[in-house]
């Protein structure tokens, strides 16, 4: 009996923030994203395999069933090499963030500074339930799916702590009462 | 270098010696290659084409170049490991991988000055006969990715990058590898192999450097971005010049990043060696902020040992023993080993009488349990008892015993591992607990609800 080695193994599930992404598809914009990548690999395809996730997630919002088909037949691996890869690196997501992610440094000198502070009025104005955000469910979305919030491990700003990233953006320097002032900056 | 200004209030300390940081926070400086050719940029690569790629080697073994990742390997040596029968393809990589709690220097470079990282790598490349460069970036820099493959497409419209650099014959593609968010990927064979398309297990070793053995089990060379950096300022002032900054076996400039409890905290770039922990801390950083005291070190990133600040340290053998303050170290990678810690890759986090060991102790444990790749028994189960045992102490569910346990887990984890994490994440236990264990005893043997009910939800998903 053959089974499919991704339809129980990939974690996706639906989340309020799911409205703001687009299932994935392999468009041409996509495709011609991922053969360029792939050149820069000339020795081994599977090389690709983190550039290709990247471009899935930025454009996808997280890595679901269909795209790491579509990344192990582009690349002519095993689906579970690509699998092996999605649920190691704490990167890569298998189900949609919000439309804003935050992602906020858990380690020491932003600790120090106040950095689950700020972690606590990011949920408290966006409606995030803080309790629900653990080690085996590291994002939380906001119940109307625009906030999400995670814990990042040390961003390298320790000199001008707290820092965090909105999506691809870098803060530093974020007061845990300069939160509203964050999330201002990111009107929905 | 009178005529350089800097931005408003980032201006460099007077003890500084900026090399590296030269154009970080520099008023009129952009990413472009134009301003960084304006300033001399790119001239040592023009001189280094032209080299025996074999004399930049011997430059860089004179400069006395240690690595600035962490482990403090001289750079010259590690290229020197390439076989010399080799046929196969030789790769440099890049590591900005930047993750070691308590360090941020590469973040200034990779986002304020990329076309010296590119300039530092193409001679690099070029001394070690290597024809493609990756150069791999954590995930959380993703403007700085962006800003780097900009600048690598500025350089190769210059002739800077590419086939046939200046006209030398020399090929040498660079392209930019992002990582996604894994600590394990700045171990160099744990980013080879996340350079491969696997998950970054560390590799067995020996072979000992992947110069003999590497991605795709090709010789390569991997080094940190400020010792590429490093290089081409090497080329600039000659080997033996560079050599003369700094310290005997401790030569050039480093940053040190200060974060936590300083007045000001932030990035020195300083001679090796020629500051003491007492200057650094207050002639430079300010001292400690009002009405608090420090209280101890983390000098070298999260993994290093921690120094109290009223210790004194036995160092030298015979009749050069000597004994040595807190206030007197030297922050060089010497002094620091000699001390039991290590300079590591800079990041000084700094700790005042506010704060309670068992919390840092828990922060750093809580890092080391997440990061820790899962390859190796000890690690991947000593790390999560780790973090459970400090759990309890925060929690004020701890006995006196606990401290025990979590030294015996620690000394079991240390040394039995295939890389350094093990080491990486034992060796704070092991230093907080010496050093600190009157504290953690006094607040186990209590054993009372000692944190307030806001601070225990604030690590209640921790707990979990």
């Amino acid at each position: 009996m053959s089974q499919d080695i991704l339809e129980n193994a990939v974690a996706s599930e639906e989340t309020p923030g799911s409205q703001h992404f687009k299932p994935f598809e392999a468009t041409a914009e996509i495709e011609a994203l991922a053969d360029e990548r792939i050149t820069h690999y000339p020795v081994s395809k599977l090389s690709a395999v983190l550039p290709l996730l990247h471009i899935v997630q930025h454009h996808f919002g997280f890595i679901s069933k269909e795209s790491i088909d579509w990344v192990s037949a582009k690349l002519e691996v095993e689906k579970i090499k690509v699998l092996s890869v999605v649920t190691f690196y704490p990167g890569f997501r298998q189900s949609a963030p919000g439309k804003f992610h935050y992602r906020v440094c858990r380690t020491l000198s932003c600790a120090m500074a106040g950095s689950h502070e700020l972690m606590d009025k990011i949920c408290e104005i966006t409606n995030i339930d803080r309790s629900k955000l653990s080690h085996h469910h590291p994002i939380v979305v906001s119940p109307c799916g625009n906030y999400s919030v995670e814990f990042a491990e040390c961003l390298a700003s320790c000199g001008s702590a707290p820092a965090c990233l909105v999506n691809d953006d870098f803060h530093d320097k974020v007061a845990p009462d300069q939160a509203q002032e964050l999330i201002d900056k990111y009107p929905v | 270098m009178a005529d350089i200004q800097y931005l408003p209030g980032k201006e460099p300390h007077p003890r500084e010696h900026r090399l590296i940081f030269k154009n970080i926070d520099r008023q009129g400086w952009d990413t472009s290659i134009a301003t960084y050719m304006a300033d001399g940029g790119y001239d040592q690569l023009k001189k280094a084409i032209k080299m025996e790629p074999g004399s930049i080697t011997d430059e860089v073994k004179k400069s006395g170049l240690r690595g600035r990742g962490g482990a403090g390997f001289p750079t010259g040596v590690k290229w020197g490991f390439i076989p010399p029968n080799n046929t196969k393809p030789v790769y440099l990589i890049c590591n900005c991988d930047e993750s070691e709690p308590g360090t941020f220097k590469d973040r200034y470079i990779v986002h304020q000055d990329p076309h010296q990282l590119i300039e530092g790598m193409v001679i690099s490349a070029f001394a070690v006969g290597s024809h493609t460069a990756y150069l791999y970036m954590r995930e959380e820099f993703p403007a700085a990715a962006e800003i780097m493959e900009a600048a690598i497409e500025e350089a190769r419209e210059k002739g800077l990058v590419g086939k046939d650099i200046l006209g030398s014959g020399f090929d040498l593609e660079i392209y930019v590898h992002r990582g996604a968010a894994a600590y394990i990927c700045g171990e160099e064979t744990g980013l080879i192999e996340s350079l491969e398309g696997k998950r970054p297990y560390p590799r067995i070793k020996p072979p000992y450097f992947p110069a003999a053995l590497g991605l795709y089990m090709a010789p390569t060379i991997v080094n940190n971005v400020e010792s590429l950096c490093h290089v081409k300022h090497i080329l600039e002032m000659g080997g033996e010049e560079y050599a003369k900054l700094g310290v005997e076996r401790n030569t050039g400039t480093r940053i040190l990043c200060v974060s936590g409890d300083v007045k000001n905290p932030g990035y020195y770039e300083v001679q090796v060696g020629t500051l003491t922990m007492r200057e650094l801390l207050y002639d430079i950083c300010g001292g400690p902020k009002d009405g608090r005291e420090f209280k101890a070190v983390i000098p070298g990133g999260s993994s290093s040992k921690i120094l109290r600040c009223d210790e004194s340290f036995k160092i030298g053998r015979g009749e050069d023993a000597k004994d040595l303050d807190f206030w007197d170290i030297q922050m060089d990678f010497d002094t620091l080993a000699a001390c039991g810690s290590m300079a590591g890759s800079g990041g000084v986090i700094v700790l005042d009488d506010s704060r309670k060991m068992s919390w840092v102790l828990n922060n750093i444990n809580h890092f080391y349990a997440h990061e820790s790749c899962g390859q190796c028994t000890p690690c991947r189960e000593g790390n999560g008892w780790m973090k459970k045992l400090s759990d309890r102490i925060v929690n004020g569910q701890a006995a006196p015993e606990d401290i025990q346990t979590l030294e015996d887990v620690a000394y079991q984890i240390d040394g039995k591992t295939i890389c350094a994490f093990g080491e990486a994440s034992s060796w704070p236990v092991e230093a907080i607990i010496a050093k600190f264990r009157d504290e953690l005893t006094a607040e186990t043997s209590e054993n009372n609800q000692r944190l307030s009910k806001e601070q225990l939800a604030r690590e209640e998903y921790l707990v979990k």
